[in-house]
């Protein structure tokens, strides 16, 4: 099928603010968005920037916004999209270069929830025991692969950068619901500041945009009323 | 836990308090609240009596009961407060610079409580003795 095949870019060394640029193409049904962006990168113009590592949906490199929404590039076929595709950098991030977004932001608010196991006491000699059912509290929450798609397609994260976003919520909620970790206290007080948690307007954009498919916004939900009944 | 505060620096940048908390919980709270005492209060004001009836002596007159400065009393601070934290989150978000929020939040904190005190006047100005003045003042006293 005939594609027409736009991408924004951006150059910091030439321009002085973003351009769209079109591209005509012949692709099959059954390529993916990253195999077009590859076929013109690899056969029409070199110079074309973006993140790519793994191509099956795992690493989180390639999220980018396709046709208006935040998808993964190596998620999305051709034939779910038609003849007309555009793709941009994700919102919210400082643009590099292209499709390439400075990621610092996001880490540093990922960062900020200490998204690692806290238990302070000796390991015991054999594993810490948890059960199937306290696995089952937090098991959404680990398919997170930091791709950004949630916190770049939340408004509130667009005018307010300095908020944590849902993806450092998720992987709070992560380490809070794991009947194995103590420091959930500490992550609460970080989600309990002014630009934490309760900026969160439940918009359902974070959920819409997750290719993993996390309910985010019942995860923001559920950190929420844990705050609120542990700390009152 | 493992990464408690050592120092006093440390200490202060993770203190928190519940205000967020409180001021979230507060907003559910008072827009439920805020949904019937609006519509209530239009019903009384516009819907049971007609508009174009209105004149000095009944605003008086009503403004002179004690449960509508009661009521008034509390739909007013309820909704000053309720709009004027959700202008203040509007000012977290949308401004990116520390001073233009300290200041905008000044003038905003300001307004409404110079609103408030506005409003409040204007509801518990009408004592039962004005009242009655001005029911004879326009031919309804008695």
């Amino acid at each position: 099928m005939n594609v027409t095949f736009r991408i924004k870019r951006f150059d910091p060394e030439k321009d002085a603010r973003p351009h769209w640029q079109e591209f005509k193409i012949e692709a099959g049904p059954m390529d993916r968005v990253l195999d077009v962006l590859n076929e013109l990168k690899w056969e029409q113009d070199g110079s074309i920037s973006y993140r790519r590592s793994c191509a099956h949906g795992i690493c989180g490199s390639d999220a980018m916004v396709i046709n208006g929404v935040n998808r993964l590039a190596c998620k999305v076929l051709v034939k779910d999209l038609g003849n007309e595709i555009a793709v941009e950098p994700l919102r919210g991030l400082p643009v590099l270069k292209d499709l390439i977004v400075d990621m610092e932001p996001f880490f540093d608010a990922y960062k900020a929830v200490l998204p690692y196991f806290i238990n302070d006491d000796p390991a015991p000699v054999a594993e810490r025991y948890q059960s199937v059912e306290d696995r089952e509290r937090f098991d959404a929450t680990t398919k997170c692969i930091l791709c950004a798609a949630c916190t770049t397609s939340c408004p509130v994260f667009w005018t307010n950068g300095r908020y944590l976003g849902p993806a450092a919520i998720v992987n709070a909620h992560r380490f809070i619901f794991d009947s194995r970790d103590q420091g959930a206290d500490q992550r609460l007080q970080t989600l309990n500041q002014v630009n934490g948690l309760w900026r969160c307007r439940t918009a359902y954009n974070c959920t819409e945009a997750c290719p993993r498919g996390i309910p985010i916004t019942q995860a923001i939900e559920e950190v929420k009323r844990e705050l609120l009944w542990r700390r009152n | 836990m493992a990464t408690r505060p050592k120092t006093l620096q440390q200490a202060r940048a993770t203190y928190t308090t519940n205000r967020e908390l409180a001021w979230w919980v507060f907003m559910r709270i008072s827009g439920f609240l805020l949904i019937f005492l609006v519509f209530a209060h239009i019903f009384f004001n516009n819907i049971q009596i007609n508009v174009a009836t209105v004149d000095y002596a009944y605003v008086a007159a009503r403004l002179s009961k004690a449960w509508v400065k009661v009521y008034e009393s509390f739909l007013l601070g309820l909704a000053m407060l309720h709009g004027t934290n959700g202008l203040r989150y509007s000012i977290e978000d949308y401004f990116k610079r520390p001073g233009t929020r300290f200041w905008l939040k000044a003038v905003l904190f300001t307004a409404a409580g110079a609103m408030f005190v506005v409003g409040v006047m204007a509801l518990w100005a009408f004592s039962y003795q004005q009242m009655g003045d001005a029911m004879n003042a326009v031919g309804h006293g008695g």
